[in-house]
C-alpha cells in the first residue's frame, strides 16, 4: 500500500475483515526467521520474503502471477472473490493469496488440479450471474473479469448464464453510472468509497446471492451524497460502474456545421491518456493531442493551464485581500481559505462541513472560468454568437460532469461548459477517428489563449494548485524571485505524495509597492511583513477530513492561511476519469510527466503569463476580483448536508 | 413463554455442584486451569471441535493491544437445523455457563464477557438478565470475584438478528462490532485479533458448561469417558422421524445404531448428522461412531424416516444455504444457488449425469475455496445424498 492511500487503520468506519492482516509471528518455528525474512516454498523453489508479506505479494515477487479480482494495490484486502485461491501445506482448504501473510515457513503450490478448478469455477460462477455482452460494454478489452475467463480458458458457461436484465441502470448521476448486472462483488467500490474517500455511499447489501452493492435507502446515486470523484469507476474490475459518458454529444456537435467547437485540456489528462494506447504511464501526450483534436473536428484547441492561471490570479487575490481584511481592517473572514477547483471536494464539504462553505474559495474552478470567458471575451474577439459556442472540456475527472451542470455555472447568460469528457472517453473518439494518437504529429495551443505556464501544468498533481499560488504570492508580497529561495522555483516542501502536508513559509521582507494590477485593492503589503504563512496540502477525501476534524477542534490546520484539497488520491492525474487501471506507480508516473512539463516551461508563474495579463487589460479591466471577474469567475455553494444529492 | 421440558436424559450439569468449578479455579494459577482444560482434551462442542485448552493458551499468550482487554464471548447463536441443546443449557443451567465463562476469563486474563445470543431465543433474555444480576450481587461476577483481589469480570449480552452464519466466529465478532455480519479472513484469529481487534476466546455455550465440570471434577473424570480423541460427554438434540425426540447426554463415540435405538429411531433410512452443514450418513453406515474422528456434530441429528423422500430432504437444506449465506465469497454466494437450481433440475428429472458431475465438482470447489465454515460445509449434505442414494435420486430422471 502506498503511502498517498495509505487508510488509516483505526478508522472506525472501515470493518476489521477489511483491515490490513496483523502480523503476528507463531515463534513455534523461529528457525524459520531470518532477520525479519521468512522462508517461503514456491512452486517448489525455495523464497526469503519479509514476515508479514501476503502469498500473493511474495509470489509475485518471484514472478509467479496469482490472478486477482478483488485485490486492489490501493485497498486494504477483503478476501472475497476466491480467485486468488492457493495450496498451503497442511492446510485442508485452499487458502486466499491474497490475505494470506507469511509469518512461518510455507510450502505453497499455485496452480495445482485443485485450484486450478477452483479458479475456474469462480469465474463460470461470476459469468453465470453477469447480465451484459462484452461488445456493448465500456469496459470490453479493458475488463479484468473479460481476462481472467480468457486466461482461464473459458469456452462456455458451465453453470449457465443469465439470460435477463435482474437490475435497472442507474443513471441519475451526471458523473456515475452503476449498472448493478455486471456487478461481480468483489466490493472494490465500497472499499474505496469508505476506506480510500471516507464518503460511504455504497455498501454491500442483502444476503446470499441476493446480495447487492447499495446505498442508502436504495436511493439513485445522484440523490445521496455521492461527490462524483469516480474513484470507485477507476477500480471497478467490470463495467458495472462507468462515467455518464458524453461523447455522443460532442460529436453531435462536431457534425454540426452552425456550431463554433472549442476543446479545452487539463494538464492530467495529457499525462495518461497514452495508456489508452498502449504507452507507458507518464509518457505526455499534450502537442500529439492538439493535432488529433483538430483532426477529430474540433474548431479550436485551448490550454486549461491558461484558466488555471487566471484561478491563481483570482484566488490568490481572494486569499491576500481576506488577509488584508484579517490583519488591517480586523474584519471578520472565514480563514483558512480553502482551494475550489476540485468539485468532488467542492460537493464532499458541502455534504460533510456545510459550515465551512465561507472558507471555500469563491473562485470557480479552471474549467469554469474558462467557458465563461470563451462564452464573452472569445465570442467578442471573434464576433461569433455565444448561442453557436460549444464548449467541450478534457477532464481527468467525473465529478466535472457534474460541476458544469450546476444550475449558478451559466454567469455569461449560456452554460459556461456544454460538456465534460474524461480521458478515456477522449481515447475513445479518437479510436474512432481513426486515429493513433502516438504516431500523431506536435501541433501547437490556439490563440488568443496559446501559452500557458507551468505554474498553470502543475495543477494535475497534488500540490500543484498550492505551489502555483506560492510562486505568484511570494513573488508579488516578497518583491523577490521565487527561485532565489527554491531552487527551479520547485516548491519541494508541497510536493509528493503524503495524504496531509503542512508547510510555513516565512515572509521576513515584503516588496515596496504592490503590482497595479492589485494597487487599488490594497494599498501595500507591509502587514504581512514578518508574517509566517501557513499552508497546507490534502488529496483524497479520507485526508481531507483529518484536516477538516483537525480544524474543527482548533487544531494546527486551523491556524492555517490556505489549503489545497483534492478529492483524489494523487490529486487529478488520479483522477476519476483517467485510464484505467490505477495504482500508486501509475500515478507516480503521470506525476512525474507533469512536473517534467513544467520544469520545460518557458514562464513558470501564473502572473506572468502574458495572456492572462492581456486579459486583464483587454476585458476584465476592473482587475481580479473585480466586478466583472466576479461574475464571471466566481460563484457560490450550496449547504447540502446529508439529505440533498 | 416456557419451552417444553424436551431433557430426555439427566444432564451431568444437574449433579455437579454450583460454582464448585470456580471455586476450584480460583484456587489455581492461570497455567494450571488452563493446563486442566487442556488435559482433559475438552474440544468445542459447537461442532468444529478445535481443543479449547489450545484455544485459551493461545489467548493468553496473546498480547493485549494498547488501552484495550481481552473478551471471553460466549456463542449462543444456536442456529443450526436441528440443534437446540444450547436453549435448554441456557434455560436450565445459565448459572454454569456464566461460571464457565467467569473461568475462561481468569484463566486468559479478560475483564469482559459478552454472551451472543440468538435472535429468536429472546424471550430467554429476561431470565439471563436475571441470572446476571444475581452473580454480581453475589460477588461471583464485578470486582475482585469470590474474594479473589484484582479479578475483575462482567458480562453482558449481545442480541444477534436473525443471520445463521454469525454463528461463525469471526462474523459474530463483525456483529458484535456493529457491522454486516461477514466471516474475516483468518489468519489472524480471534485469540490474537478478535473483539475490537483484541485477543478473544469465543466459545459455545456447552463448552462452558463443560469446563465447570472439568474444574469440579479433574481432568481425569472427564477423560475417562468417550474415546481417546473425542473425550467427555455431549449433548444431541435429536429430531425427525423417532419416537422420543428431545435432548440427551451420550458419551461422544456412541455409533449411530446405538443412538437410534434410544431415541425410538429404529428403522430410519438415513441420520443427518451436524445439521445442514453435516453429513447423511444412510443404514448402511450405522456402525459409525458420533465422535470428532468419525462423524462431528454440533449435536444435531435429524433421524430420517423410511419414507422421507432424500431430494426433498437435499431441497430443503439447500433451500436454508441459499437464504443464509452471507453472500461475501463467491464459491458460497453463487455456488449454492447452483446446487439448489441443481436438486430441483433432479426433482424434475432434468439432470444429466454430466451435470451432476459438474455440480460435485463444484462441491469441492465450495469445501475448499469458501471463505469460511459454512460455504466450506454447505455442500456436505447434497454430497452425502448424492452419493448414498443415487439410485433414489436419478430414478427421477428414468421415470420422467
Amino acid at each position: 500500500m502506498s503511502a498517498d492511500t495509505r487508510q488509516d487503520l483505526n478508522s472506525s468506519r472501515a470493518p476489521m475483515s477489511q483491515k490490513a492482516q496483523q502480523v503476528t509471528p507463531s515463534g513455534s518455528d523461529a528457525a524459520g526467521y531470518i532477520g525479519g525474512l521468512v522462508s517461503v516454498n514456491i512452486d517448489g523453489k525455495d523464497h526469503k520474503v519479509p514476515l508479514g508479506t501476503t502469498i500473493l505479494e511474495a509470489a509475485r515477487q518471484v514472478g509467479i502471477k496469482i490472478p486477482t479480482l478483488c485485490h486492489h494495490p490501493d485497498l486494504c484486502v477483503a478476501g472475497v472473490c476466491r480467485m486468488c485461491v492457493v495450496e498451503v501445506e497442511n492446510q485442508r482448504a485452499l487458502q486466499a493469496a491474497c490475505a494470506y501473510p507469511v509469518t512461518a515457513p510455507l510450502k505453497v503450490k499455485t496452480h495445482t488440479a485443485k485450484v486450478r478448478q477452483a479458479r475456474r469455477h469462480v469465474i463460470d460462477l461470476l459469468l453465470s450471474t453477469h447480465y451484459g455482452e462484452c461488445y456493448s460494454c465500456k469496459r470490453n478489452n479493458n475488463c479484468e473479469l473479460q481476462t481472467l475467463a480468457q486466461e482461464h480458458g473459458v469456452d462456455f458457461y458451465r453453470f449457465g448464464h443469465v439470460t435477463e436484465s435482474q437490475y435497472p441502470i442507474d443513471r441519475s448521476s451526471y458523473s456515475v453510472i452503476r449498472d448493478p448486472d455486471k456487478c461481480v462483488l468483489c466490493r472494490r467500490c465500497v472499499r474505496t468509497c469508505i476506506d480510500v474517500q471516507e464518503v460511504g455511499v455504497l455498501e454491500a447489501v442483502g444476503r446470499s446471492d441476493k446480495t447487492r452493492i447499495g446505498t442508502y435507502l436504495d436511493k439513485p446515486l445522484g440523490d445521496v451524497v455521492c461527490i462524483n470523484c469516480g474513484q470507485c469507476i477507476n477500480r471497478c474490475p467490470t463495467g458495472a460502474l462507468h462515467a455518464n459518458d458524453a461523447s455522443d454529444e460532442v460529436w453531435r456537435a462536431i457534425d454540426d456545421p452552425k456550431k463554433h467547437v472549442v476543446i479545452q485540456t487539463a494538464p492530467s489528462p495529457r499525462a495518461g491518456i497514452g495508456e489508452c494506447f498502449g504507452l507507458e504511464p507518464g509518457t505526455p501526450m499534450t502537442y500529439q493531442m492538439n493535432t488529433a483534436l483538430k483532426l477529430c473536428g474540433f474548431n479550436k484547441v485551448f490550454d486549461t493551464n491558461f484558466s488555471a492561471d487566471l484561478t491563481i490570479i483570482e484566488e490568490g487575490t481572494e486569499l491576500l485581500m481576506r488577509l488584508y481584511k484579517a490583519l488591517v481592517k480586523n474584519e471578520p473572514v472565514a480563514l483558512p481559505q480553502f482551494t475550489s477547483c476540485s468539485p468532488g471536494w467542492v460537493k464532499y464539504l458541502e455534504h460533510f462541513y456545510p459550515e465551512y462553505i465561507p472558507n471555500l474559495s469563491s473562485a470557480k474552478s479552471p474549467q469554469q472560468m474558462f467557458g465563461a470567458v470563451i462564452k464573452t471575451y472569445y465570442a467578442k474577439l471573434n464576433n461569433i454568437d455565444p448561442k453557436d459556442i460549444v464548449t467541450v472540456a478534457l477532464m481527468p475527472c467525473s465529478a466535472k460532469k457534474f460541476e458544469c451542470n450546476r444550475p449558478e455555472m451559466d454567469s455569461s447568460g449560456f452554460k459556461d461548459v456544454d460538456y465534460g469528457l474524461t480521458t478515456r472517453e477522449l481515447a475513445q473518439m479518437i479510436k474512432e477517428a481513426g486515429i493513433n494518437l502516438p504516431d500523431m504529429p506536435k501541433g501547437e495551443f490556439d490563440d488568443p489563449f496559446g501559452t500557458a505556464t507551468g505554474s498553470g501544468v502543475i495543477f494535475g498533481a497534488t500540490g500543484g494548485v498550492m505551489e502555483a499560488a506560492l510562486r505568484t504570492v511570494i513573488e508579488l508580497v516578497t518583491g523577490a524571485k521565487v527561485e532565489s529561495l527554491f531552487e527551479n522555483a520547485n516548491i519541494a516542501p508541497v510536493r509528493g505524495f503524503d495524504g496531509v502536508r503542512y508547510v510555513e513559509l516565512p515572509l521576513p521582507e515584503v516588496a515596496p509597492d504592490v503590482i497595479p494590477l492589485l494597487a487599488h485593492l490594497i494599498p501595500s503589503w507591509d502587514f504581512l511583513k514578518g508574517a509566517t504563512l501557513k499552508v497546507a496540502v490534502a488529496h483524497g477525501t479520507a485526508n481531507a477530513k483529518k484536516v477538516m476534524e483537525n480544524i474543527k477542534a482548533g487544531g494546527q490546520f486551523s491556524q492555517c492561511h490556505f489549503i489545497e484539497f483534492m478529492a483524489c488520491p494523487g490529486g487529478c492525474i488520479g483522477g476519476g476519469g483517467q485510464p484505467i487501471p490505477t495504482s500508486p506507480e501509475i500515478r507516480k508516473a503521470r506525476a512525474r510527466a507533469i512536473y517534467e512539463e513544467d520544469a520545460a516551461c518557458e514562464v513558470r508563474k501564473s502572473h506572468e503569463n502574458p495572456a492572462v495579463l492581456k486579459l486583464y487589460g483587454d476585458f476584465f479591466t476592473d482587475g481580479p476580483c473585480g466586478h466583472l471577474s466576479h461574475k464571471l469567475l466566481h460563484t457560490h455553494y450550496t449547504a447540502r448536508g446529508k439529505f440533498i444529492g | 413463554m416456557t419451552p417444553v421440558n424436551s431433557k430426555k436424559t439427566p444432564f451431568t450439569f444437574e449433579s455437579v455442584e454450583p460454582e464448585s468449578g470456580l471455586r476450584a479455579a480460583l484456587g489455581m494459577s492461570r497455567a494450571d486451569i488452563i493446563g486442566e482444560v487442556g488435559a482433559c482434551n475438552l474440544r468445542g462442542r459447537g461442532g468444529a471441535g478445535f481443543p479449547t485448552g489450545t484455544k485459551w493458551n493461545l489467548a493468553a499468550a496473546a498480547k493485549v493491544k494498547a488501552g484495550g482487554t481481552k473478551y471471553v464471548v460466549c456463542n449462543a447463536d444456536e442456529g443450526e437445523p436441528g440443534t437446540f441443546k444450547d436453549r435448554v443449557i441456557l434455560s436450565d443451567h445459565a448459572d454454569m455457563v456464566f461460571e464457565g465463562m467467569t473461568i475462561g476469563a481468569r484463566a486468559i486474563g479478560a475483564t469482559v464477557g459478552i454472551l451472543y445470543l440468538r435472535s429468536e431465543y429472546v424471550y430467554l433474555r429476561p431470565h439471563l438478565e436475571q441470572v446476571l444480576e444475581r452473580r454480581r450481587a453475589g460477588n461471583l461476577l464485578g470486582q475482585d470475584i469470590g474474594g479473589l483481589a484484582g479479578f475483575s469480570f462482567d458480562i453482558h449480552l449481545h442480541m444477534g438478528a436473525g443471520a445463521y452464519v454469525c454463528g461463525e466466529e469471526t462474523a459474530l465478532i463483525e456483529s458484535l462490532e456493529g457491522h454486516r455480519g461477514e466471516p474475516r479472513n483468518r489468519p489472524p484469529f480471534p485469540v490474537d485479533t478478535g473483539f475490537e481487534g483484541q485477543p478473544t476466546v469465543v466459545n459455545n455455550v456447552e463448552t462452558f458448561a463443560w469446563v465447570v465440570c472439568v474444574l469440579s471434577r479433574g481432568a481425569h473424570w472427564f477423560k475417562s469417558i468417550g474415546t481417546e480423541k473425542s473425550t467427555g460427554y455431549k449433548l444431541f438434540s435429536v429430531s425427525g422421524d423417532c419416537r422420543e425426540p428431545g435432548v440427551y447426554e451420550f458419551p461422544l463415540g456412541i455409533t449411530v445404531g446405538e443412538l437410534l435405538e434410544k431415541v425410538g429411531g429404529q428403522g430410519a433410512k438415513a441420520v443427518q448428522i451436524g445439521g445442514a452443514s453435516g453429513h447423511c450418513v444412510p443404514a448402511s453406515e450405522f456402525g459409525r461412531r458420533i465422535a470428532f474422528e468419525d462423524l462431528s456434530t454440533g449435536g444435531s441429528i435429524i433421524v430420517l424416516g423410511p419414507g422421507r423422500d432424500m431430494l426433498a430432504v437435499a431441497r430443503n437444506f439447500m433451500e436454508f444455504f441459499v437464504e443464509e449465506s452471507c453472500g461475501q465469497c463467491t464459491p458460497c454466494r453463487a455456488g449454492n444457488a447452483k446446487l439448489l437450481g441443481g436438486v430441483e433440475m433432479l426433482q424434475r428429472g432434468e439432470c444429466s449425469m454430466n451435470y451432476l458431475q459438474e455440480l460435485l465438482a463444484l462441491c469441492e470447489t465450495m469445501q475448499l475455496a469458501s471463505k469460511c465454515g459454512l460455504g466450506q460445509s454447505s455442500p456436505n449434505a447434497f454430497v452425502s445424498i448424492v452419493k448414498h442414494f443415487k439410485d433414489e435420486i436419478m430414478g427421477r430422471t428414468l421415470a420422467h
